[in-house]
């Protein structure tokens, strides 16, 4: 990429006595991106984000923030903005006074702070409720006077730590439409920790994977899902089915027959991936299906749920569970137990290392 | 399981309670109408009603230089004893030290080691230190009898105390003092004023090691009922007894109905 990156992350490490928690990361952080942490609980992503902020020293490496080291610097110095999973407002203080904090410590006067409080609060929605307590408001709410108080002083960077982790799925989704239109007014550069790859998927430019202390790709939620680098991503982006093999002599052999897929890997065990939209299903015999599709198996049919916009079957194949997406209108009369031949062209199989 | 309770158990309940209520406090409370009577002995209930103990309490220089030190003493050690016991719970409960459960457990001695035991222990030391007798050395000793009594009420305001506000406010730019004072402080500040108002009790009414620290140039309160009740039968104790009373609730109604309230409209978190 040929933008300056506002944040560099060079071999950043952290260990605990017995645990390394961040291991050796290196990240550019472009202006303005959005850009998310994903990964399953303990694979670092959150450990990086508090490095990011100051919350925790790092073993080794180094942050240059617009090229300046970042990582003597103590927290309230840095001028990044942070919002916490659960909230962290104050509670003795009224959305204002919570709001106006971070302006008080940069000496704005009184009429500049009121000012830009209620710019804040209207671009959070949460013009009325300025003299409400926190424990007045809905988890909802307050994780809004938590976002207005983490920008106000607009700060360059601003990071967020499963901040929607504590809400129920509908207030969820709707505070992640307001994330993007926060995020396209604001402008600077948004940095999101998540668990919850759909939530990745909607809101972020690109998307970190982290996988035990390491980043294992990194790209834009297409690249990601289209073109997965290792079987970790392909798993934890988006649905997959997984069919385990061996290479030998570079072909890929599973349960006795030869598949062929996109991507080279050197011998030994390997897996083939493929997403629940590219897979056909059929009868045994295949009959319904183009004479195109060689790489097949046949399996049986564990589970039929209707998803709306066509059926989705799980199969239980010798090489590997099967989910299959299949639109309405090429649904077949199968029922639960049915053997089946689950079918794919090569070209939409990834060949990874397992 | 049914919690509910049948009316007729609630009302006997009820009874039991206020009796109960009533055997612990009403020998208490019979201070004030013995306060007020008019004769020269300690007859209940009074034949006639006066005001000449007040008289007598506060025209009478001994009574009132022992109520005066008494109310420098409390203060100040209501004051030493505040401070460090919260500076002592904060440090004990954010210590990643293993001795840190040692310290908590030597800090709260005082309340195990009979007072009468200290007493003598203090004594002997105070008499080749020269402190016998002085405020300073009343201070001394009453601090370190009330200091457990704080580290006790701040610790308990500290396990409802989020830590990840602190980490806000440092993102938000403020320095370590300045959370500590605009954070910190409001939060804990429950327990802290609890930690004031025990310890200042604990000074104002301490009888048992201030008998080997009053001499005769300096009195307590306490003392001075103490060497009153136990030499003449002279009513003006029932006065300074009412006084010492009407003072202890007076602190703790304080904290109770101003401090409790202020604090829980503010706090008093939403289900999360």
């Amino acid at each position: 990429m040929t933008k300056e990156a506002i944040l560099d992350l060079q071999g950043l490490s952290k260990s605990y006595d017995d645990s390394i928690a961040v291991d050796n990361i290196d990240l550019s952080i472009l202006p303005g991106e959005f850009l998310t942490f994903l990964g399953p609980s303990g694979s670092g992503k959150t450990t990086t984000l508090n490095l990011i902020a100051g919350f925790v020293e790092p073993t080794a490496g180094s942050m240059l923030l617009n090229g300046a080291p970042l990582e003597k610097m103590p927290a309230h110095e840095r001028n990044l903005g942070v919002v916490f999973q659960h909230y962290a407002l104050f509670p003795h203080m009224t959305v204002t006074d919570n709001v106006a904090y971070p302006l008080k410590q940069r000496k704005f006067t009184a009429a500049k702070r009121a000012e830009a409080v209620r710019d804040v609060l209207k671009m959070v929605r949460l013009e009325k409720y300025a003299s409400r307590y926190p424990a007045q408001l809905s988890g909802g709410q307050q994780q809004r006077v938590a976002l207005a108080r983490a920008i106000v002083y607009r700060p360059p960077i601003l990071l967020m730590d499963e901040p929607l982790g504590a809400l129920d799925k509908k207030l969820r989704e709707w505070l992640q439409m307001e994330l993007r239109r926060i995020h396209r007014e604001l402008g600077s550069t948004f940095i999101y920790v998540t668990h919850d790859q759909e939530e990745a998927l909607t809101l972020s430019d690109r998307i970190a994977v982290f996988n035990e202390g390491r980043i294992e790709q990194i790209g834009t939620g297409k690249e990601l899902y289209d073109e997965p680098n290792t079987l970790f991503v392909g798993k934890f982006i988006g649905e997959s089915s997984v069919f385990e093999g061996s290479m030998t002599d570079g072909r890929f052999h599973a349960g006795g027959k030869e598949y062929w897929g996109s991507g080279t890997v050197r011998d030994g065990p390997a897996a083939l991936l493929v997403r629940p939209e590219k897979l056909s299903i059929s009868d045994e015999a295949g009959s319904t299906l183009p004479e195109d599709l060689t790489n097949w198996v046949i399996g049986e049919i564990e589970d039929i749920v209707f998803v709306g916009s066509g059926m989705k079957y799980t199969v239980n194949t010798a090489i590997g569970g099967a989910v299959a997406h299949v639109p309405a209108e090429r649904a077949v009369d199968t029922h639960i137990g049915d053997h089946v031949r689950v079918a794919w062209h090569p070209q939409d199989a990834k060949l990874l290392p397992a | 399981m049914n919690s509910e309770v049948r009316p007729g158990t609630k009302v006997v309940l009820g009874i039991i309670t206020a009796f109960i209520a009533v055997w612990l406090i009403a020998p208490m409370f019979i201070v004030f109408p013995l306060s007020f009577t008019d004769d020269a002995s300690f007859q209940f209930p009074p034949r006639a009603w006066s005001t000449r103990w007040y008289e007598s309490f506060f025209t009478n220089p001994q009574w009132t230089d022992a109520l005066r030190n008494s109310a420098i003493i409390g203060t100040l050690v209501a004051i030493i004893a505040a401070t460090l016991g919260t500076i002592t719970a904060l440090a004990i409960n954010r210590s990643k030290s293993r001795l840190s459960g040692t310290v908590q457990a030597i800090m709260l001695t005082p309340l195990i080691i009979p007072p009468i035991i200290a007493g003598a222990g203090i004594y002997t030391f105070f008499l080749k230190t020269d402190l016998v007798g002085t405020i300073f050395g009343f201070v001394l000793v009453h601090v370190t009898l009330a200091l457990p009594l704080v580290v006790i009420a701040v610790n308990a305001s500290l396990s409802g105390y989020d830590r990840s506000l602190e980490l806000a406010a440092a993102s938000l730019g403020a320095g370590r003092l300045t959370t500590f004072v605009t954070v910190t402080v409001p939060l804990i500040l429950p327990g802290i004023l609890a930690g004031v108002v025990f310890a200042f009790v604990t000074s104002f009414d301490e009888v048992i090691v201030a008998q080997f620290m009053v001499s005769p140039a300096l009195q307590t309160l306490p003392m001075m009922m103490y060497t009153s009740v136990t030499r003449t039968t002279d009513p003006t104790i029932a006065a300074a007894a009412a006084l010492v009373l009407g003072a202890v609730l007076l602190a703790f109604g304080l904290y109770q109905f101003v401090v409790v309230p202020l604090t829980r409209r503010s706090r008093g978190r939403t289900s999360v």
